[in-house]
């Protein structure tokens, strides 16, 4: 675990996540490409993630729960993809919706990954 | 300025009047806790089973809902949407059934399970989601073909 990365990722991702109740609310698709490009960003940064976490697991010797903790990490990796691509199948501005709720799960996500790994 | 979202335009049928609009973003909630609670159940059921198997086996049996609750909406078929309805009924009574007896009886339920204390560790959003599919179901299935 990256723990600045965690942070910044959860900051990014809640910030993503009020841009897209302002467009849900606006209903207007302002700036909708700069942020899918903002949350591949937050995905790339979660690869990252996913591989220093899975290496200080398999190095640092952690009493923590393995299939768990790298659960999280793995199937994080699926959310935003996912949400992207039912996004943008949508045109309505309820495609936004859908990024909205992408960006409040990876944060929940990031927070139990913290929770696991410090409890180890 | 951008343009303005093109204006709902009118479902062709019923499949794409189930899965557009509020539609969307249900299906993506659901899909997130049939993704849930399919990982906790498998984790649980692989590595603990001993420890709690009633709460276990009513985790995967929440799991295997939300699966069919989201491939139901999604596929939006008049037959789909039969087993939605069913589906989103059984999830209310099994939130409702399992967060009282989580309530009454912790002993039972020495692990958390999706349901446990009406869904208290997912923001309680395992007790709304069935009524919001239930009304979303009635909505998108008003006077259509």
């Amino acid at each position: 675990m990256i723990q600045p990365l965690a942070t910044a990722l959860l900051v990014v991702s809640l910030i993503g996540a009020v841009w897209s109740a302002v467009l849900l609310t606006l209903s207007r698709p302002v700036g909708k490409r700069i942020l899918l490009g903002v949350l591949g960003l937050v995905e790339l940064g979660l690869l990252v993630q996913c591989v220093a976490g899975i290496v200080a697991f398999a190095t640092q010797h952690r009493h923590v729960s393995g299939v768990t903790f790298v659960g999280y990490l793995v199937v994080a990796l699926v959310i935003l993809p996912a949400a992207a691509w039912w996004s943008l199948t949508d045109r309505s501005r309820w495609g936004v919706g859908v990024l909205l709720i992408g960006c409040l799960v990876i944060p929940v996500m990031i927070v139990r990954m913290n929770q696991i790994w410090s409890s180890g | 300025m951008a343009e303005p979202y093109q204006a709902p335009a009118p479902p062709a049928d019923l499949p794409s009047a189930t899965r557009s609009g509020p539609g969307r973003a249900l299906i993506a909630v659901y899909a997130v806790f049939a993704l849930a609670a399919t990982a906790r159940s498998a984790v649980q059921l692989a590595t603990k089973f001993d420890k709690a198997p009633l709460a276990y086996l009513l985790s995967a049996v929440a799991a295997v809902i939300y699966i069919v609750a989201t491939v139901c909406f999604a596929r939006g078929s008049r037959t789909s949407r039969r087993v939605a309805v069913v589906s989103c009924t059984v999830e209310l009574i099994g939130v409702l059934a399992v967060g009282t007896a989580s309530v009454l009886d912790k002993a039972a339920f020495p692990d958390a399970t999706v349901w446990s204390l009406y869904g208290d560790g997912y923001g309680y959003v395992p007790v709304v989601l069935p009524i919001l599919g239930l009304l979303w179901l009635r909505r998108s299935g008003r006077s259509r073909p």
